[in-house]
Order: structure tokens, then C-alpha cells, then sequence
């Protein structure tokens, strides 16, 4: 039996629970991944993750609970739990008041997407990790295998998401912390193209090796390269784009909805759906557009709205989760071509990574994070040394408003290799931006 | 269920050198009110279970939540498959891993346990709360939370090992944020810090029923606080901030694996290398610093680690001298070095890996008054809100909520965004002052991330206020 067809079993089951006016929405939650993790080329840790589980709401009226619970994957096995799990939520629903946010979609939308399994065998990845890490001290993870994401109520809603991806993210290390850091994630394999991104990080740790440089804290011309740039956009998702955020006035963009800041003009930013990998369904059944604007042209253009939000505020909801935040955030190209980014840095920093940011002054936007991997100083148009990595502390507004020099006009699609509690389906696709007096502190 | 499948185990473990079984069983209940709506409880319930192998010198695992026999003998066998693939590649010969055998149990000390009380009544408790934290206008948001968890454990090995452990966890939460213009400033219930193991007398362990009108009071203040000046100035950290700068600038880089490199790819290296232990100088001889899952009630209090290795107490920095690192068999394995009974996984379906547990800086004879008098110019910070270091755990910043000047041994006016910044490896080195017995508050996070599959799991942090002399100090944009 496919993994749909038991989830359609599933959510049958559940409407058999049901008693009077009682509506059940659910999400179920699959993967069955390999995880192969290693350090200095060797193999630290290798193993395989099969889990199931289901989010429930059950719901009477305006009064509703829920919860997620484990699954086997075989209906038999899981009839209990299910019946478990709803009498528990009924019992609890007798002690709620009515919930004057509950929305969940009444309009029924199903939809469904299978992708076919290429993955290659873990034996085939292996070699090929081996090979690499004959020449270079690797250290990184592997992860591969199959994602199942559903959606279903008692209405007759039912969405469906199966994709087959890997997302090799690894690091070639020459010492210390110096490293070119490197991914490659897709659907099918080729170990030529896996190949070619092992030479270029072998090539960037060439440059690697040079002597060292030091410079002192201050404001210096910087190029970020695209995944050094999804740092600022992490930041910038963390109630940058939500209307909870913008509405109780903790997001980080506060002065730009009140005024006082703006962007860029060449800065746009959009959550683009279409061209993600995550699914196009929320939790709750609603659908999301095939692209939400949230900067247009340097100012606000809009946010993602949680059905929650959406009955709070008064505004329609876009399928946003419920942290309102992107899962496929994605930025306007400049035109910067690749061969002149140097030239246009002339004498600077090129930023290959930056790491472990955090605010240090939320209402202003402003922030703090590290350089790290591959950081290297930039003369008169020529990469000379790598430097020792340095803390920056800047605002957002300065970096991509008055300080923006220019967007590149290549962008790279950007994977999420995060597998906290499962493997991420969040991506990015985003250019690499030159900024003038970016500033170090330390 | 455990003793069915014990059998279960005994039927499905490969003919192997050694093979494992790890269920984790996990309850949670969550039950929140913002801006005076309830957020509809959610009561959630994992369950699952690791199959580890180690055969021809590979260690292979396989993780399901089908713990059916056809679901465990599948998972065994996919775990011998992966410990056969992977040997003669792998990090060690993990057949040369010493095992331990010792069985056992734990509990969590519960004096009010969360179900004794009704859902109605729980969700009181939060109501009441929330509705005394929006205090006026200027409050914005607030909000109030309750989140527990009731963890049970079970560990067998085909050496004939049986643990037994069970975690109940309380995490409460309280927060308002104030608003003028362009001005948010955000107080909450010591940054999310003041969580345990326990039921729901750890609320009153807390304060958690006073803390709301001054959580609330002291958003608003904040809004007409000047900045925090700039400038080298000493600086008196509370225990909700010093949990954290204990945790990123001790606890992390003196992990084992991160040594060992096995980080680098995610959560990072460190500058701390196996030379050092014994006698490199961490800090100033005021300097203590033990790992403790044996502290009653703490957040990461536990009698054995994930790999079943018995916990005990022990000084990792002894009078400013840095003695041995967090790292738990396999890792002492491969560096040769003692270590701590500290391998843990975040769950069922996460390999173990070296964690911090309960990692505490241990108190000395200075009252809060006292340390205060000891300034001349400086600032006082409370409640941890930013955290930013290096992948070597060097150059560092934090940010706190909430801040006062000290001027001629006293404490002076209130100053907002109050943010430090300093490099580990000479920052402790500055401490010139520790808190008594009476100023220590045993505190914690509960989603510590790391590893590869990334992993977030509860860590303890029990610590005094401590005084640091001539620190870069610095206020908001």
C-alpha cells in the first residue's frame, strides 16, 4: 500500500470517530531518510529514520483541541492510537471556551503531488563521498530518502505531498577554522555534477591556503555571497514578514512600516511558492498562492497571514504557518554579472558565510553574526589572503537600503539541509549582494 | 508495553556483536494565552525507537516508529546493514568501545504532578497571568504559557542492560512587550530560562504568580530608558544571563566531538584543544564550573546517558584550570581522554551525541549587595534576548532585556538594550566576583541544537551572579 493511500485510510478512520457535529482536520508527517554523517572524510555516524505521525484537531463548534501523535503506518496497528488520541481531545474540549480564532478551510481543495523515487543507492553515495574525501578532510551529512506531507478533514479535503530529494552539505577543511563549504541537493544524482562542486570548493581551498590576514574592526566594502545572504534573510523572517509581528509591533521592520525606513529600490522580495519545494498546503487546509510580495521596490508590500492572524487582524489569510514566516523566500536578481563582482568589490571583503546571527537592537533591525567558512580579503579586484573570521553589528536597513551597491544577476537555489525533528522543506533562491561600509566590531 | 517488548527485542536483535534498543516515549501538553486568547491546548504523544548495532567494527542505526515486530525486525536489520556498510569506513573500530552493563532507573522528583490538576484549572493558572501582564496601553503583546513534558525512557542491550528513566519537565513562560513609535522593548520571565524538571510546584519555586506585574512594569519602563552607554566599563551579569554565557563560552566548546571536529560542519570546532586539559587557565581562580546530572529537579538531571553510561558528578574547570571535556564514551574512545557520562540523543529517532546535561558555575561567598558595592562605573544586565559567538565559541555578543547603571557601588537608572561583547578565551579570565549559594538560580533551555542530523534538547544551567571587570559594553542603533 502507498503511504497516500494509508494516509486516505487514516483520515477515514478518523471520520468514523466522530460524533454529532464534530469536524476533524489533520496533517500527517512522513519520511524515511538515511543519514550518513562525516568527519575528516571518515564515516561518524550512518543510520536510517522511518517515522509517521499525524497532527489532529478536533473540533466542535468554535470549541477545539489537538495534538500530534506517532504513528506505525499500518491502519491496524494505528486504530487504537487514532481512537486514543480523539477521545483524549474530547475529554480535554470539555474544559475550552469557544475559540473566537479557530479557521480552518471550508471551501474543499484537494490536490496532490507524487514525485517519482531517483534516488541513487546509499552505497553509490558513499564511493563517491569517499573519492572526495580521499583528497580533502570532509566533514558534513548526507541525507536522502522520501518526505510525505498530507493534509485531510472531515469535509472531504485532501492534499497530498511525496518527493524523493537528497541534500549532500559538506566542508573541505584546511585548518583551524578555515573551510569552503559546499552543498549539493536535488532529486537525481549525477556524480559528474557532484563532482564538478567538489572542485570548486577544491579550488576555493587553494586560496584557503594562503598566509592569513588580519584586519582591524571598522566599515569595509563587502560582497555577500548569495549563502551568506540567507543568514540576513533568516533574520529578517523572524517576524519580519508576519502580520502578528508587524501588528503587535515586534517585528524587526517596525521603522519601515512606520515610515521611517525603506529599502533599496532594487530590493524585492517575495515568498514563491510556486517555485519552492515546500508544500503548497498549511495545517489548517488552506492553500498558498503561487507568490506573496512582501517588498516591492525598497518598501512593504505585504505579509504572510496565518488563518489565526487573518480572524485577529481582519485581513485574508495566505496560507501562512504559524509562525508567518517564508518557507520559500526568494530575492529580486540585480545586474551584477558574476565575472565583475570582484572588480566591483575592487579592494574589500568577499563573504563567502556568515553564522550565528542575532539582533542587537530588534526595533532598529540591526544585527550581529560572525564570518565563517571561506572569508577572504579582496585587492584591487583579486582575492589576496583570507582573513580570520570577524563579527559584524549593522542594521538591515543600512545593508540593503543606503549601502546597497548591487544585487547579482545570477541567484542560486538554496536548500535548507536542516533536519530538526525531519528534513526541511524550506528553500531559498537569492543573489549575492555588494555592500559599501559594512561594519566589524571585533 | 516495555515488557512485551523486551521479548520483542530478545526475538528481532541480530545474530551481531552487539545490538541496542532505545524507546522514548513522550507526553506533552501546551497551553498558552496571548493577547487574551486562549490557543487551543494541544496534547501530543511520540513514541518510537532506535535499533543500534555495532558488527565487524561498524556501528549502524535505524530509527521507527512502527514499533511493531515487523517494524522492529525491519529496523534491526537495516541497522546491521548499515554497520556492515560502514566498516573499516568509519571514525573508530566501534567493536573496541568498551560497554557498560549496569542497569537502573530514574525518575524526575514530582511533588504536584500536572495531571492532578484539571485541564480548567491549568489553563487558569495561564489566563490569570496573562491578564495581569497587560498592564496599560503601551502593552502590545503578552502572553502566558505552560508546556510539560513526561518522558519515559527505556534502554536494552543484548549484554543484558535494562535502564529505565523517567523525565517530567515543566516549562513556563511569561512575556509583554511595550510600544511608542518605533520603540518595542520586550520583558519577560528570565528569557525563557526558569525551567525544570518537576510538576507544577516548580511555579512556585519560580515566582511565577508574582512575576507578571513586574515583567509588565518593566517593559513600560524601558520605553523611557536611555540606551546603555558604550565604553569598557564592569559588568554584573545576572543568572538568566549568565546561563547563557556559560552554556555558548564553556559548555560548547569544551564538548568532546566538537574537539574531535566532528562539528564542523554545522554547529562548529572550538578553540579549546586536547593539549589543554589539565592545566590551561579557562578563567580567574573563581572559576568553577561542574557537570551535574545529579542535581534534583534541574533541567537535565539524569542516571545514565542515552549509551547507558553511569552520570556522576564532576569539576570540568577547578579553580580557573580547565580538567576535562564534556565527551561521552565513544568520543573518549577516540581522543583518549577521560570524559562524563553526557551521550544524548534529543529523541527516539536522533543518535546520542556529547550534550552538555546540567553544566553549573558553583557559587562562592559574594551576596548580590555585595558584588554591586564592588563597582565603581558599570552596568548590571538581566534576562538573556541575543546570542551571536564564533564557530570556535571565541568572539561573542549578547544581548539583554533589561539593565542598570551602577555608579560608586550602586545600583543607578534603568538603561535599555543593554549589549557586551568579549572573546571567550580572556573573557573569563576577567571574572572578579561570584555570587553566593543564596544568589545561585538553577535555570536551563530546553532546545539546545546541534549535530548532524540536527538535534534540540534540554540542557541545565544552575549559576550566581557574577562580576566581570573592563568589558566592551554598548546600547541599541
Amino acid at each position: 500500500m502507498s503511504v497516500q493511500d494509508y494516509f486516505r485510510d487514516v483520515a477515514a478512520e478518523l471520520g468514523s470517530l466522530l460524533r454529532g457535529d464534530e469536524v476533524f482536520t489533520c496533517s500527517f508527517a512522513g519520511e524515511d531518510s538515511d543519514f550518513v554523517r562525516f568527519n575528516r572524510g571518515a564515516i561518524r555516524q550512518a543510520g536510517s529514520v522511518s517515522q509517521r505521525s499525524l497532527g489532529i484537531d478536533l473540533i466542535e463548534g468554535r470549541r477545539h483541541v489537538g495534538g500530534r501523535v506517532s504513528l506505525v503506518g499500518h491502519l491496524d496497528e494505528d486504530r487504537a492510537t487514532l481512537a486514543r488520541a480523539v477521545e483524549r481531545f474530547r475529554e480535554m474540549r470539555a474544559h475550552v471556551p469557544e475559540d473566537p480564532l479557530l479557521s480552518y478551510a471550508q471551501d474543499v481543495k484537494s490536490t496532490e503531488h507524487e514525485a517519482e523515487n531517483h534516488l541513487p543507492s546509499s552505497e553509490r553515495v558513499l564511493d563517491d563521498a569517499a573519492a572526495a574525501g580521499r583528497e580533502h578532510d570532509l566533514v558534513g551529512i548526507y541525507a536522502a530518502g522520501g518526505t510525505y506531507a498530507g493534509f485531510a478533514n472531515s469535509l472531504g479535503q485532501h492534499n497530498w505531498d511525496r518527493r524523493y530529494s537528497y541534500n549532500f552539505d559538506w566542508s573541505f577543511y584546511r585548518t583551524a577554522d578555515r573551510a569552503a563549504k559546499a552543498s549539493y541537493a536535488g532529486f537525481d544524482w549525477d556524480t559528474a555534477e557532484f563532482q564538478l562542486r567538489v572542485d570548486a570548493a577544491s579550488d576555493q581551498l587553494e586560496h584557503l591556503g594562503r598566509t592569513p590576514r588580519t584586519i582591524e574592526p571598522g566599515r569595509y566594502r563587502v560582497f555577500l555571497a548569495p549563502a551568506a545572504l540567507l543568514e540576513i534573510f533568516e533574520m529578517l523572517s523572524w517576524g519580519g514578514f508576519g502580520l502578528r509581528a508587524h501588528r503587535t509591533k515586534t517585528t524587526p521592520l517596525l521603522r519601515m512600516i512606520e515610515g521611517e525606513e525603506r529599502l533599496h529600490p532594487s530590493v524585492s522580495i517575495r515568498e514563491n511558492t510556486r517555485d519552492g519545494v515546500a508544500p503548497a498546503f498549511q495545517d489548517a487546509g488552506f492553500l498558498r498562492p503561487a507568490e506573496v510580495p512582501l517588498i516591492t521596490g525598497g518598501e512593504h508590500a505585504g505579509t504572510l497571514v496565518s488563518p489565526r492572524s487573518a480572524l485577529e487582524y481582519g485581513e485574508p489569510t495566505n496560507g501562512a504557518n504559524g509562525a508567518e514566516a517564508p518557507l520559500s523566500v526568494e530575492l529580486a536578481p540585480g545586474n551584477l554579472s558574476r565575472d565583475r563582482v570582484l572588480d566591483e568589490l575592487g579592494t574589500g571583503i568577499y563573504i563567502s558565510n556568515l553564522w550565528y546571527l542575532n539582533f542587537s537592537d530588534r526595533s532598529a533591525c540591526r544585527t550581529t553574526g560572525m564570518t565563517r567558512f571561506a572569508t577572504f580579503w579582496v585587492e584591487n579586484g583579486v582575492l589576496d589572503a583570507p582573513l580570520s573570521v570577524m563579527r559584524f553589528d549593522e542594521t538591515i536597513f543600512r545593508m540593503l537600503g543606503e549601502n546597497l551597491i548591487g544585487l547579482a544577476e545570477d541567484r542560486e537555489l538554496l536548500m535548507d539541509p536542516g533536519t530538526y525533528d525531519r528534513r526541511s522543506t524550506h528553500s531559498a533562491r537569492l543573489p549575492g549582494a555588494l555592500v559599501d561600509e559594512f561594519t566589524l566590531t571585533l | 508495553m516495555p515488557g512485551s517488548l523486551e521479548a520483542l527485542f530478545r526475538d528481532v536483535a541480530p545474530a551481531v556483536e552487539f545490538c541496542s534498543l532505545r524507546r522514548v516515549h513522550r507526553r506533552s501538553e501546551g497551553v498558552a494565552v496571548r493577547r487574551g486568547h486562549l490557543h487551543p491546548p494541544r496534547s501530543s504523544e511520540d513514541l518510537g525507537a532506535m535499533v543500534t548495532v555495532i558488527d565487524r567494527g561498524g556501528l549502524g542505526y535505524a530509527a521507527t516508529s512502527d514499533l511493531s515486530r515487523s517494524g522492529l525486525a525491519a529496523a534491526a536489520g537495516r541497522a546491521r546493514d548499515w554497520a556492515h556498510d560502514t566498516a573499516g569506513r568509519a571514525v573508530m573500530d566501534f567493536g573496541d568501545l568498551a560497554r557498560d552493563t549496569a542497569s537502573g532507573r530514574y525518575e524526575s522528583p514530582v511533588e504536584k504532578p500536572w495531571d492532578a490538576v484539571p485541564l480548567g484549572d491549568r489553563i487558569g493558572i495561564v489566563r490569570d497571568e496573562a491578564e495581569r501582564l497587560k498592564s496599560g496601553d503601551e502593552i502590545v503583546d503578552w502572553g502566558a504559557s505552560l508546556y510539560h513534558e513526561d518522558e519515559e525512557t527505556l534502554l536494552l542491550t543484548t549484554d543484558g542492560m535494562r535502564i529505565e528513566q523517567r523525565f517530567q519537565v515543566l516549562v513556563p513562560g511569561l512575556n509583554a512587550t511595550a510600544n511608542r513609535g518605533t520603540e518595542s522593548q520586550t520583558r519577560s520571565l528570565a528569557g525563557g530560562a526558569l525551567c525544570r524538571q518537576g510538576g507544577l510546584e516548580v511555579l512556585d519555586q519560580i515566582g511565577f504568580r508574582e512575576a507578571a506585574p513586574r515583567i509588565s512594569e518593566q517593559a513600560l519602563e524601558l520605553l523611557d530608558a536611555p540606551n546603555c552607554p558604550e565604553g569598557e566599563l564592569d559588568l554584573l551579569l545576572a543568572p538568566d544571563q549568565m546561563y547563557i554565557q556559560i552554556h555558548e563560552s564553556i559548555g560548547h566548546p569544551i564538548e568532546l566531538d566538537r574537539i574531535l571536529g566532528d562539528e564542523r560542519n554545522y554547529a562548529g570546532t572550538s578553540f579549546v584543544t586536547l593539549d589543554m586539559f589539565g592545566h590551561y587557565s579557562y578563567g580567574s581562580e573563581l572559576l568553577n564550573i561542574t557537570f551535574d546530572p545529579t542535581r534534583p529537579g534541574q533541567l537535565a538531571s539524569y542516571a545514565f546517558d542515552d549509551e547507558g553510561r553511569p552520570a556522576e558528578r564532576q569539576f570540568l574547570i577547578r579553580d580557573g584550570v580547565l580538567l576535562r571535556p564534556l565527551g561521552g564514551a565513544v568520543s573518549q574512545a577516540r581522543a583518549g581522554v577521560e570524559g562524563v557520562a553526557n551521550s544524548r540523543a534529543t529523541s527516539w529517532n536522533r543518535p546520542p551525541i556529547d550534550r552538555m546535561a546540567n553544566l553549573n558555575l558553583e557559587p562562592a561567598d559574594a551576596t548580590l549587595e555585595d558584588l554591586v558595592s564592588q563597582v565603581d562605573d558599570g552596568v548590571y544586565m538581566e534576562s538573556n534576548r541575543s546570542w551571536s559567538i564564533d564557530d570556535s565559541r571565541n568572539k561573542f555578543q549578547f544581548g539583554c532585556e533589561w539593565g542598570r547603571r551602577i555608579r560608586g557601588g550602586a545600583l543607578a537608572e534603568v538603561v535599555r538594550n543593554p549589549n557586551y561583547r568579549g572573546v571567550s578565551a580572556t573573557f573569563w579570565r576577567s571574572l572578579a566576583g561570584v555570587g553566593d549559594a543564596g544568589s545561585l538560580q538553577v535555570m536551563g533551555t530546553p532546545t539546545c541544537g546541534k549535530g548532524e542530523p540536527n538535534q534540540a534538547i534540554r540542557v541545565g544551567h544552575a549559576s550566581p551572579p557574577c562580576l566581570f571587570r573592563g568589558v566592551r559594553v554598548f546600547g541599541g542603533a
